[in-house]
């Protein structure tokens, strides 16, 4: 099976598995949609100021939510010792990691395409500059926290509090991409500056760590 | 004499030659250097403030470096790998104690000097930053089981090395970009030549002090590794007892 072929395959099974029980995406979306509705009561915006939060916002919840799931896509790979069947394998480690942040991936899209209209209902939003940018914006952002989401789950796969661990150590490592998603959103419903600079800074923070973590997760696997 | 006698009188000698320097340090910049003009004597905790944020953004780089030592010697020589893991966690220990006494000092001295404790500036942000990355790696360490700290840690710290330019970057763009009230000081940009013997002595004494930190936890990191070693080797007799 060529590279791509096992990625898919992993890809599928996740997807798969997920449908079954449908937990992580239920939670997901409920876990995000509270925290939408608690930062309602934090900041309790006008219309003026709405579009400067909204942004930040948006960005939070779904990096709260995105972290609840995260732990989770792993757990299904330790029961059954099924971990120990993918480190014997002769199929590539990244294989599996990249087919599992795809299915992250696509788990929080799921998520953000509810959440959207949502925000706009609940800020009364719309964007000053030009709207179509967030179909870039969106997903170069996800995948950025996603990526390194899956990876740093990974890491934390048998230590003591599990749960713990990967906020403390993703959420450091990915500030500067939540700094550009925040600011590009920003950017994009105030209508006042050019998203561009930051898009370019989420690319090139993607690039390198989407490769950083497709060459070390051999590693990881293998840690022991 | 052996060679860990030869070490111990080596390190004493660092350590009373680093004492001297440091007290010799403190002593130029709290009596000796000039007062300076605008903030009087506020201004003496720029030669302990100063030094140590400099040496703290230079042992990241001991770590990262140590990092990758791990990461290749892991499956070729054991050992060695052993001790670049001990170099590197003492080096993410110093890099967290020296970050910190940058951020504290420095907010010390900004409440003293301008009425704040802190600003959302570029390089305010970016040493909390490099804190934050830093005290991460050490609760990796401490909470990932024990057969894997080790991996695990050089491959968060490969993770930081590369996140590094990339937070300075966006922070410069960031305060760029929405321009925030300029501070002006910061570095040495242009100290009086009467300041400069006080400023370096200061930066000698508190390097000085950092290798030495850096080599007592790095001792204490391989007593650690050797008692581990020892303990794993009695189990595997003991088993071998009952095996018979």
């Amino acid at each position: 099976m060529s590279y791509f072929g096992h990625v898919f395959a992993h890809l599928r099974k996740d997807l798969q598995l997920e449908w079954r029980s449908r937990d992580s995406i239920n939670g997901m979306l409920f876990f995000s949609l509270l925290v939408v509705v608690v930062f309602a009561f934090a900041f309790d915006p006008t219309r003026e100021m709405s579009r400067q939060i909204a942004g930040g916002i948006l960005w939070v919840a779904l990096l709260f939510a995105a972290t609840t799931a995260l732990n989770q896509s792993w757990t299904r790979e330790l029961r059954n010792r099924v971990l120990d069947a993918q480190r014997m394998s002769p199929a590539p480690a990244s294989a599996l990691f990249l087919g599992k942040a795809l299915a992250n991936l696509l788990f929080v899209a799921l998520v953000e395409v509810v959440l959207a209209p949502l925000f706009i209902v609940f800020y009364n939003l719309h964007a000053l500059g030009q709207g179509w940018m967030f179909a870039v914006v969106m997903p170069l952002g996800t995948w950025a926290l996603v990526c390194n989401g899956t990876f740093f789950a990974a890491l934390g796969l048998r230590t003591r509090n599990r749960e713990l661990l990967l906020p403390l150590i993703l959420f450091p490592i990915s500030i500067p991409a939540l700094l550009g998603m925040m600011q590009a959103t920003t950017d994009i419903l105030s209508g006042e500056m050019d998203p561009g600079p930051w898009i370019r800074l989420l690319v090139a923070y993607n690039i390198a760590f989407t490769t950083a973590c497709l060459l070390l997760f051999e590693t990881v696997l293998s840690a022991e | 004499m052996t060679r860990s006698r030869i070490f111990g009188s080596i390190g004493i000698v660092w350590v009373l030659a680093t004492l001297a320097v440091i007290a010799y340090a403190t002593r130029l910049g709290l009596f000796v250097a000039p007062t300076e003009a605008t903030m009087g004597n506020v201004q003496r905790i720029f030669y302990y403030h100063v030094p140590t944020s400099m040496l703290s953004l230079l042992f990241p780089y001991v770590n990262f470096a140590a990092s990758l030592c791990y990461l290749f010697w892991r499956r070729r020589d054991p050992l060695k790998a052993l001790t670049a893991d001990a170099i590197a966690v003492s080096s993410a220990e110093v890099t967290v104690v020296y970050s910190s006494i940058c951020l504290l000092t420095g907010m010390l001295w900004g409440r003293a000097a301008w009425g704040i404790w802190w600003t959302w500036d570029a390089r305010l942000t970016s040493m909390l930053l490099l804190w934050l990355l830093y005290v991460s790696y050490l609760m990796l360490r401490k909470l990932s089981s024990t057969g894997q700290t080790h991996t695990l840690a050089a491959v968060l710290s490969v993770f930081a090395a590369i996140d590094v330019p990339i937070v300075y970057m966006s922070i410069q763009w960031w305060r760029t970009q929405h321009p925030a009230p300029v501070f002006g000081g910061g570095a040495d940009s242009g100290i009086d030549p009467s300041m400069k013997p006080a400023f370096w002595f200061n930066v000698l004494g508190w390097a000085m002090w950092g290798i030495f930190l850096l080599i007592m936890r790095y001792a204490l990191e391989r007593r650690r590794q050797e008692s581990d070693q020892d303990a794993a080797l009695q189990a595997i007799e003991a088993s071998l007892e009952i095996a018979k």
